[in-house]
């Protein structure tokens, strides 16, 4: 066995099973506390990448673009508040009319939501892929063999890293503060939870702009990473992410995170060692495997049939 | 929530805090995706400027909101309608200046459209017209006399509707026979018929699964799919005609139904819902990659269209050995006649769809399906098998699914990968939710809304799938349940029909 | 060892993760009679019915019913086949109605299996061949025998959902009546009950025992209910069986006083509070 191309395929599959994760996290709070998969997640990523490819250009023309970090947080930055902004107008609108209705209405809505968000981007974007130079080059060659060098590249290295401390925020954040506890109440209990004070509202609103801003980080890191984005890249990813967060356990931050790695690493290794192009089969087929053996995914909490 | 304080005025530094708040959220969401274009220079990526795109952005969210304050306020309709309009119109010019990205602050095209011709003058005032009408009209007054009087009517509309489904239908299956008659030379009009009664067709196969087994599936379009490749590749490798192709199109996507089914059908809801979608994909991918026997993304060309019952053929040339369908008849050569059979083959496969649903229904498979949707539990405990009956109502949706695709590749000629996104799915979908979940009228309702207006509109060609996305938000909140939401008893032991509606609405 | 018995549950033990929900039950139900399961809340009742009705499957145990034909391991049977094959039919705690079906649809569903073989599974039925009608026919007129029993005759085309509580319970009982059960298990049918529908229900359940020569295991927190109309009654706590005997033994059990009322009061129970069992002791 090549133990250096292993190596590369996992420092891959890592890399993309973080910006997965990101977006899963989306799926996976919104699911917890109102029990729908906001469709238009995928979306949401999609206009993260947009926005920041639009401030990178801007700082591009401002003449500010060789301050390297100056930049990135600009863009970082930007782009989270932008389309959080985005994310709570989703919820505004597709979903908040339609809670307490009929289930699919919601769920159709959103789905019109993620058409017409992909469309006005479409149109006002222009449909042609948008290329954007890398940024940060570079990287350290970690192992190197007869055929082959082992690169660990600095953008990498960021979007771990990144990722990371993203998520070590969050946790907190939902684990320590008064909104966390709101958030928790609600996944409970909505009514309840509004009866003792709690904003249903707002802290609904507030969950669908937390995964917004994550996606859109995770947004921002695809368009770094591989250089090219159009107005479509969120429906597969969304797809995708929303596997990961079945896969770790709908409703677990952690699971998210791990199950985004590990869809990461098997669309990775997949496509290292068999074919390419069946790497998004290989990917729903795991989905369907896990939800047939282990619904309640890998750190999900088995549902007893209440009767 | 917010009805709660509906009745209480909010005074008027609140409204305005409101309407600044909405400007800068509308701003912030235009500004970098309305405001700057990027765009593709030999030397990378350009930005250019539209700030005008952000202002008519902010003007509309304003003046759209304020029209929502005033209605939530019941101020007067008058000016509702009027701040609705202006806000339609600012939409609109938004739109348009996508299009025209010259002239930037030049002045508004509305008014240049009104002013360059009479004919689109007229358009202009009549868009306008249409939308203040549609406002005004819809607009509800609280506390006024009219309100009752317009719900009274839309009950009696109702009324006047569930009594009359059999007519109804009846009426729509006789208009939609005659059809060719009367545009039987319009190639178009035949075409966008055709197309309609593909979707009518899907949105019923559709609805058994959705509609009456309650089961949510996103990947239906993989069914279609299976149909219109097993047709095509049994026709270009042995040879079989499409009369023999047609069923086994069937079964195939309904042996592929249930193997999917049964490892998947035990899932809740929305599980199933991501499972189907990933299963469409999947066969997208497959279809895409198997390049030995789908062709790939270039699809499979020169598939063979049907002939006349194996009797006669349709085109110009007749091949050896047959016997064209004017000469069967004694007509002359039309193209025509080929189109006009495949759409009354179309409307004979939905009506057979519908009419086995409608049968299916009162069949004690058909109840089950119904009380599976409304509970599951309670169904096991009367000793109903729940994974037999989600299968066989995904077994036959699936196979309705697969004989409109057989009859798609027929029509076509021709298929690709292409034709089987999630899209359609999703299109397939919203149909039958916005038709009204288990409504068979709904879904030709729906369909015609769905597909015959947007192709009708083909002028807009670039804005139609984002006025389609808005579409289905707007009417998933004006009507969640869809447009025709009740349900008709299956079977009815003392009153009639017409009573029994009359005393649900009293 | 009479041939009287229905069903008989013996050393039923089941367990979720580490709770123990009951813990090495046994008890028989007899033929025509009505056995009442009472206990405080949480002493395991409903899951004895979830694994008689196949919704759990027990950890431990065997169930087995007597049907007329032979005994039937119950324990072993697939959730949906024990209503099916072995005539056991139930009605839930809170109430599991088709709500957005007729009245008479709901009664309909519950003969699904016996329409569904005439019906040749859809195809004789897709072309309304004659055997089909006849069965459907069948059908209708065992839901108006049961419509009229239950008092719903007139609602028969109400949406299920629109009628009120009291008769939402009915009907419910009138459709696990309709799958022809050999023992029907009722899961607290007084709940929420006027006392002029409580009465109206002990006539129904004691009909369905002596016309319909069903046995019935029934739940319920109601002693009025429980006292006038059961055979025979087994008390629960915690998972295991506290007393079992006639309604009179039953209700001077020291050890049911003990389990409703607490331990501290033990011995120096006044006679009063003993009669206070008659009502609902977990109503609030």
């Amino acid at each position: 066995m090549d133990w250096a191309y292993f190596l590369q395929q996992l420092i891959n599959g890592l890399t993309l099973g973080a910006i997965y994760g990101l977006i899963a996290i989306g799926y996976t709070m919104v699911y917890g506390i109102i029990g729908m998969i906001n469709f238009a997640h995928g979306e949401i990523y999609m206009l993260g990448a947009f926005h920041s490819l639009i401030t990178f250009l801007i700082c591009q023309a401002a003449g500010i673009s060789g301050i390297l970090p100056l930049t990135l947080l600009l863009m970082l930055f930007v782009s989270m508040v932008l389309t959080s902004i985005y994310g709570w107008g989703v919820e505004r609108v597709a979903y908040r009319p339609l809670r307490g209705s009929f289930r699919l209405a919601a769920l159709i809505s959103a789905i019109g939501m993620s058409i017409f968000l992909q469309n006005f981007v479409q149109i006002s974007q222009g449909a042609r892929v948008k290329p954007m130079q890398p940024l940060v080059e570079g990287g350290i060659t970690l192992m190197e063999s007869a055929n082959f060098d082992v690169q660990l590249s600095y953008m990498q290295i960021v979007i771990i890293v990144l990722t990371f401390v993203l998520m070590v925020v969050f946790s907190l954040l939902i684990a320590k503060t008064s909104l966390g506890r709101a958030q928790r109440a609600c996944e409970q209990d909505r009514t309840m939870a509004g009866l003792l004070g709690v904003n249903v509202d707002r802290t609904i609103s507030t969950t669908f702009v937390m995964g917004a801003a994550l996606a859109s980080v995770a947004g921002m890191m695809v368009t770094l990473y591989y250089g090219v984005i159009d107005f479509y890249i969120g429906f597969l990813a969304g797809v995708k992410a929303f596997t990961a967060a079945v896969l770790g356990g709908i409703g677990s931050l952690p699971g998210a995170m791990l199950g985004g790695l590990l869809i990461g690493l098997i669309e990775a290794f997949w496509s290292g060692y068999l074919t390419i192009e069946y790497k998004d089969v290989a990917t729903f087929g795991i989905l369907v495997l896990v939800l047939i053996f282990r619904p309640w995914g890998l750190l999900g909490k088995p549902e007893v049939e209440k009767v | 929530m917010s009805s709660a304080f509906a009745s209480s005025r909010t005074n008027g530094s609140e409204i305005v805090k409101e309407l600044a708040f909405f400007a800068v959220v509308a701003l912030l969401m235009s500004v970098m995706i309305l405001g700057v274009e990027t765009v593709d220079r030999p030397t990378g990526l350009e930005l250019a400027v539209r700030w005008d795109l952000v202002l008519l952005a902010i003007g509309s969210t304003v003046v759209g909101r304020l029209a929502l304050i005033i209605r939530r306020e019941s101020i007067s309709r008058l000016v509702q309608a009027v701040l609705i309009t202006i806000t339609a119109v600012a939409v609109f010019e938004m739109f348009v200046r996508f299009r025209d990205m010259d002239d930037r602050w030049a002045s508004p095209v509305s008014f240049d459209m009104a002013l360059s011709s009479a004919v689109s003058s007229v358009v202009a005032l009549a868009f306008i017209a249409i939308v203040f009408a549609i406002a005004y009209f819809s607009m509800k007054e609280k506390g006024v006399v009219e309100v009752e009087e317009s719900e009274k009517l839309s009950s009696k509309i109702q009324l006047a509707y569930r009594s009359n489904t059999k007519k109804i239908g009846l009426v729509g299956i006789i208009f939609f026979i005659i059809f060719p008659f009367i545009f039987g030379e319009n190639r178009s009009a035949i075409d966008l018929a055709t197309l309609v009664m593909i979707y009518i067709m899907l949105g019923w196969g559709l609805n058994i699964v959705v509609g009456l087994a309650g089961l949510l599936d996103l990947g239906y379009v993989a069914f279609y799919a299976v149909g219109a490749y097993s047709y095509a590749l049994l026709s270009q490798n042995f040879d079989l005609s499409f009369w023999l192709c047609l069923p086994l199109a069937g079964i195939f996507a309904a042996s592929f139904g249930i193997i999917l089914g049964f490892p998947v059908l035990r899932l809740r809801g929305d599980y199933l819902a991501i499972v189907t979608l990933g299963f469409g994909e999947i066969i997208r991918v497959v279809l895409i990659n198997w390049y030995d026997l789908t062709g790939g993304p270039d699809g499979i060309s020169s598939i063979e269209r049907p002939s006349f019952f194996g009797l006669a053929d349709f085109s110009r040339r007749v091949p050896e050995g047959t016997i064209g369908f004017n000469e069967l008849f004694g007509m002359e050569y039309s193209s025509m006649h080929r189109l006009i059979f495949l759409y009354y083959l179309i409307l004979a496969l939905a009506l057979v769809t519908n009419f086995v649903t409608m049968r299916l229904r009162k069949l004690p498979i058909g109840r089950a399906w119904e009380a599976l949707r409304e509970d599951e539990i309670a169904c096991r405990s009367l000793g109903i098998n729940p994974t037999n009956t989600k299968l066989s109502a995904f077994a036959i949706g699936a196979m309705f699914g697969g004989f409109a695709g057989a009859f798609f590749a027929t029509r076509q000629g021709f298929i690709s990968p292409e034709s089987f996104t999630f899209l359609e799915s999703a299109v397939i979908l919203a149909i039958v939710v916005l038709g009204g979940m288990g409504s068979q009228i709904g879904v030709v309702l729906a369909a015609i809304v769905m597909i015959g207006f947007p192709e009708m509109f083909r002028e807009l060609a670039e804005y139609r799938m984002l006025i389609f996305g808005a579409g289905i938000v707007a009417i998933m909140l004006w009507r969640p349940r869809g447009l025709l939401s009740f349900r008709d008893p299956t079977i009815l032991l003392n009153m009639s029909q017409k009573e029994k509606v009359a005393g649900e609405l009293k | 060892m009479t041939d009287n018995k229905l069903l008989e549950v013996e050393h039923l033990t089941m367990r979720f993760g580490g709770l123990v929900a009951i813990d090495n039950l046994s008890f028989t139900a007899n033929k025509r009679e009505i056995t009442a399961i009472i206990g405080p809340n949480g002493a395991g009742k409903t899951t004895v019915f979830n694994c008689l009705t196949g919704f759990y499957v027990p950890t431990e145990g065997r169930l087995t019913l007597h049907a007329d034909d032979g005994p039937r391991l119950l324990e072993r049977t697939e959730g949906f086949r024990i209503p099916r094959n072995n005539g056991v039919a139930r009605t839930f705690q809170n109430i599991r109605l088709f709500t957005g079906m007729t009245v008479l649809e709901n009664l309909i569903v519950a003969q699904h299996n016996r329409l569904m073989e005439a019906s040749a599974f859809s195809i004789a039925g897709l072309f309304n061949l004659g055997r089909y009608s006849r069965a459907e026919k069948a059908a209708i007129e065992k839901a108006e025998f049961w419509l009229n029993k239950v008092g719903l005759y007139d609602q028969a085309d109400w949406n299920a959902g629109n009628l009120p509580y009291g008769s939402q319970r009915r009907l419910e009982i009138a459709r696990a009546m309709c799958t022809d059960p050999s023992l029907l298990c009722l899961d607290e049918p007084a709940a929420g009950l006027n006392p002029r529908e409580s009465a109206e229900l002990n006539v129904l359940l004691q009909s369905i025992r002596d016309d319909q020569g069903v046995g019935c295991l029934l739940i319920e927190h109601d002693m009025s209910v429980v006292m006038q109309i059961s055979d025979h009654v087994i008390v629960l706590d915690y998972g295991r069986k506290i007393a079992d005997g006639n309604p009179e033994a039953v209700k001077n059990d020291p050890a049911v006083i003990r389990a409703y009322l607490g331990e501290d009061e033990d011995d120096e129970l006044p006679p009063e509070v003993a009669a206070d069992l008659n009502v609902d002791p977990n109503a609030h």
